[in-house]
């Protein structure tokens, strides 16, 4: 168990680590910002999970992904509205729209993956 | 039409400190998704695999860096420096456009096709999707 929370996160690290230095290597930063939605955290989740349980469980992570990608939308959406129009902190923003991402993502998930 | 450019030096803007915080930061985040799956299974654990945990992170140090550079520069640059992370966010939300077309790439391709392939299939479709956008974008 903890030896496999440790490999998780090391892979886990490395792997945004690695996409957030791609990102600041780009300019300009509408360009560099893609790299703020990498697929960092699932690339590790979803390897792991296909090597210990599979591909199929692994592609139920990944309808899954489909609706948090959605409430990701309307996150990043949220932040670059707040701080553009409203002047908000970088802070204040990306932790109130948080809120949106749980509301979006879990709505989705009651609405259309719980029934499926 | 904007041009894309590779900046190197905004490399030497980062602490080894802000490096090490993003690594702690995406590592305990992948090793919870890993948690959240165990315990409330693939449906629940797959929403978090796009979770924006590194996000704020990032947002904060670059309106930080913005702020360093006007102040260095004599500038009051407050707004700027939200602007200019606002930019960022705005980028990010065509990214996760992309991120879904990853996820759905993945749905369909994991059952029937090996995993490297489905996974390297659905890196490049996550960049063509994002890059694709953020130029027709650019364009209008």
């Amino acid at each position: 168990m903890w030896k496999e929370l440790l490999f998780r996160f090391l892979i886990g690290g490395t792997l945004v680590s690695v996409f957030a230095i791609i990102g600041d290597l780009f300019k300009p930063k509408s360009f560099a910002g893609l790299f703020g939605a990498a697929p960092s955290v699932a690339l590790a989740t979803l390897g792991l999970a296909i090597v210990r349980d599979g591909p199929s469980y692994a592609a139920i992570e990944a309808r899954s992904m489909i609706a948090g990608a959605v409430a990701f939308f309307v996150y990043a959406y949220c932040v670059s509205w707040l701080m553009m129009r409203h002047k908000v902190r970088a802070l204040v923003a990306t932790s109130v729209c948080m809120l949106m991402w749980v509301v979006v993502a879990f709505g989705l998930w009651f609405i259309w993956l719980a029934r499926a | 039409m904007t041009k894309i450019v590779v900046d190197l030096s905004s490399l030497r803007q980062t602490t080894w400190r802000e490096y090490l915080k993003r690594f702690l930061v995406g590592g305990t985040i992948t090793a919870i998704v890993g948690i959240i799956a165990r315990k409330f299974g693939p449906g629940i654990g797959g929403l978090f695999l796009a979770f924006p945990a590194i996000f704020p992170a990032s947002a904060t140090l670059i309106e930080k860096h913005e702020l360093e550079k006007k102040r260095q520069a004599g500038v009051n640059g407050v707004l700027r420096s939200r602007e200019v992370a606002a930019v960022d966010a705005a980028g990010a939300a065509m990214g996760s456009i992309g991120l879904v077309a990853f996820a759905l790439t993945l749905y369909k391709m994991l059952p029937l096709y090996p995993a490297w392939l489905g996974l390297s299939a659905a890196v490049l479709i996550w960049i063509a999707v994002s890059a694709l956008l953020w130029k027709i974008r650019d364009v209008l």
